[in-house]
């Protein structure tokens, strides 16, 4: 029987675009007019949804709009979404750092708030003044900072500068101590903005286990990232964020789907516009391509280990009779890892003219990162008649939709993986 | 799967509109530790990478002083009849804590944005850890001050201390001080959005020390006029200390009971305007 610690109701939030605050004198005028009159901000009822890509028609904007839900104790929420969906805002308004434009929110119990670390260092005092000052700031008293002094040095591994000014230190050093500082502030409820993207690979692991260990003693997080392998480990549930509003909210393999089919909704599906072409003899036009992952039935993100599903649409303006269809990949570097051609598995091909259809299944072991496609049909003699260079980009996930674990891979040694057949003896 | 709570369950409710007046001493005293280290951070902090370090307090009174002395000698400035160097070192001391609070604390949100948009705690800790820190280096120039004021007490018989009024000065100082905080704060809610009142700030603060006693005290001014002068606490206040001190001076009561009147009103609309500020400043910052 869990209870609820934190509980949003319509909550919202306006802003004005173009100029520096929320209103200008007249707007601040007129609201005042009807604030004294005794009715409701006229404001209020204009605006839109926060869509960054589109132009909108009004001057108001809402960053968060009837925003509803509420957190049991000891639940560790992943809250994902592009950029400007509204996440930071969201964590601004439930750390106080800023209210709501309309609505409320209720909170239970001690709430820490870690939307930057290190807030508050000041570069002329040493790391032990530091530790004290920002732990203050963080709400912790003296007496526990003193208490947990040690164990914060030990964390931050900076034990032989602790007396050193902290303008002195490394730009690692310095975001260690402070991530250490708020990871020993012991608060009911944490929330944390995008934090791991710093320090090296061993102290991010150090940080993800701090925060696995902290959700493990009943607190409650809030996790706002993109790193996707974190939210999976990290988080049962997810709220995903679109255009200040929420989009989704439930489980998290669910929830990283949804996140990622957003992400990217304009490409891999479409018609070959002719400024794909990077070679054409005028004979074979490649019409339409279709990447078709049914996970992501509009983005280009591929799980870990899934194969690649192409399919393609190719017109032919005359017969050929010794036609062959290519793919390549190529890293986003530029190196070319892949080939693969109908010959290999068939004799050339024999085409009338007219229309063929095409799909091809590439095998996928590459490791997790960006990657391109490139498409080409050619006659055997080596005549290119159409190449699309490129044309397809796909982003390999450091997760699967198979594992539980979640977390595969996070770093990247090559671009691929060779099959190996491990034997292990005592 | 979940209890339902009642409101009165919840620790924080937060609402669009919060109330009209707020000052809570309750989680500001929460957070002494952090006042505490504020001040340490400003002392400490201010004078690193310089060669005169804690010098430099006594430097700044005593320029402005020697210069009004010897202004004073060229232009016949009346000092009621307190050697001119006592009268203006009296006067820079007590008139640079002011100012020093003021200006120190009408930046409160624009110094700070950094960290209040990043971290929630009560943002009154920042103006006041202000004030108590200028409070401190007070007492430091204030032993310089002594040290001329014991010289004259000495060798001359002009001062005549008060000792009813010596006993009231840490009282006036807290005053004075409250003053600045109240007039600081306001002017840090206000330049929030409109940027025009820190340049008014700027020049304002100047033209204020001339009709607060400092340069020219208040038996130099004509009966009415000292009348209207002297509601300014500043005046009134720095006009009983001096009197405190040397007998010398205008004190009068009734203008000091103006003036923790004066100051109670400035402090209390300050902070409201403060607690209207201090929720959506971060949007408007």
């Amino acid at each position: 029987m869990s209870r609820k610690v934190i509980e949003i109701t319509q909550l919202g939030k306006q802003y004005r675009l173009g100029q520096v605050g929320t209103s200008t004198l007249s707007d601040d005028f007129k609201r005042w007019l009807y604030r004294v009159r005794g009715k409701e901000d006229p404001f209020l009822k204009v605006g839109e949804t926060n869509d960054r890509t589109k132009k909108g028609n009004s001057e108001y904007v809402w960053a968060l709009r009837d925003i509803n839900f509420s957190v049991n104790q000891g639940e560790v929420v992943g809250i994902i979404g592009k950029n400007g969906a509204g996440k930071s805002t969201l964590l601004k308004i439930l750390s106080r750092t800023t209210t709501p434009t309309t609505g409320e929110y209720k909170i239970k119990g001690r709430v820490a708030s870690l939307l930057e670390v290190g807030t508050g260092f000041h570069p002329d005092l040493s790391g032990r003044e530091n530790v004290f000052l920002n732990g203050a700031i963080m709400g912790m008293s003296k007496a526990e900072i003193r208490r947990q002094f040690d164990a914060i040095v030990d964390f931050s591994g900076v034990e032989r500068y602790i007396d050193t000014p902290v303008k002195r230190y490394s730009s690692g050093m310095y975001v260690r101590l402070a991530f250490a500082v708020a990871a020993h502030l012991e608060p009911e409820i944490l929330i944390v903005d995008e934090v791991l993207a710093v320090g090296d690979q061993e102290f991010q692991d150090k940080c993800l286990g701090k925060m696995k260990s902290v959700s493990g003693e009943g607190r409650t997080v809030l996790f706002v990232s993109h790193n996707m392998a974190a939210v999976k480990s990290l988080c049962k549930r997810t709220i995903v964020m679109r255009n200040g509003q929420v989009h989704f909210d439930g489980g998290v393999t669910e929830g990283i789907a949804k996140y990622l089919e957003a992400l990217n909704p304009s490409l891999n599906n479409g018609t070959i516009e002719p400024h794909h072409r990077t070679i054409n003899a005028g004979n074979v036009f490649i019409r339409h391509l279709k990447l078709e992952n049914e996970e992501f039935s509009n983005g280009n993100s591929i799980y870990f280990n899934n194969p690649v599903h192409i399919s393609m649409d190719i017109a032919f303006e005359k017969d050929l009779n010794d036609v062959l269809l290519d793919a390549r990949i190529s890293s986003n570097d530029g190196i070319e890892l892949f080939h693969s051609m109908t010959l290999y598995g068939s004799d050339l091909l024999q085409v009338k003219k007219g229309m063929l259809k095409a799909r091809v299944i590439l095998e996928n072991r590459l490791q997790p990162g960006k990657y391109f496609i490139s498409l080409g049909v050619h006659l055997s003699d080596g005549a290119t008649q159409d190449y699309l260079e490129n044309v397809l980009e796909i982003n390999v996930l450091n997760v699967t939709n198979t594992s539980e674990k979640g977390l595969i891979y996070d770093f990247k040694l090559g671009y691929a993986r060779m099959n190996a057949n491990w034997q292990i003896t005592n | 799967m979940s209890s339902t709570n009642t409101n009165t369950d919840w620790d924080l409710i937060v609402k669009p509109q919060g109330a009209f007046f707020r000052l809570n001493l309750k989680e500001l005293w929460a957070y002494r530790d952090l006042i505490i280290l504020m001040v340490k951070r400003d002392l400490t902090a201010l004078y690193k990478q310089t060669i005169l370090g804690p010098v430099w307090m006594f430097l700044q009174p005593l320029f402005t002083t020697l210069l009004y002395t010897f202004l004073s000698k060229q232009a016949q400035f009346k000092t009621d009849s307190l050697p001119p160097l006592l009268f203006y070192l009296i006067g820079q001391t007590y008139w640079l804590y002011f100012a020093e609070c003021f200006t120190k604390t009408s930046n409160t949100f624009i110094a700070n944005a950094s960290v209040f948009g990043k971290v929630y705690f009560p943002r009154l800790v920042m103006p006041v850890s202000v004030i108590v820190s200028n409070l401190i280096r007070l007492g430091i120039q204030m032993l310089m001050m002594l040290c001329v004021y014991g010289y004259y007490l000495a060798t001359t018989n002009d001062l005549h201390p008060q000792y009813g009024l010596l006993a009231l000065q840490p009282f006036l100082i807290v005053l004075l001080g409250l003053f600045a905080l109240g007039l600081g704060v306001l002017f840090s809610a206000v330049t929030t959005k409109y940027r025009d009142f820190s340049f008014l700030l700027g020049f304002g603060l100047q033209l204020f020390m001339f009709v607060s006693g400092i340069v020219f005290p208040a038996s130099t001014f004509s009966e009415k006029t000292r009348f209207v002068l002297m509601m300014n606490p500043v005046m009134s206040v720095t006009e009983a200390i001096k009197f405190g001190l040397t007998g010398q001076g205008y004190f009068s009561p009734l203008h000091l009971g103006v003036a923790v009147v004066v100051v109670i009103l400035v402090l209390f609309f300050s902070i409201m305007v403060f607690n209207r500020t201090e929720r959506t400043f971060m949007d408007t910052v």
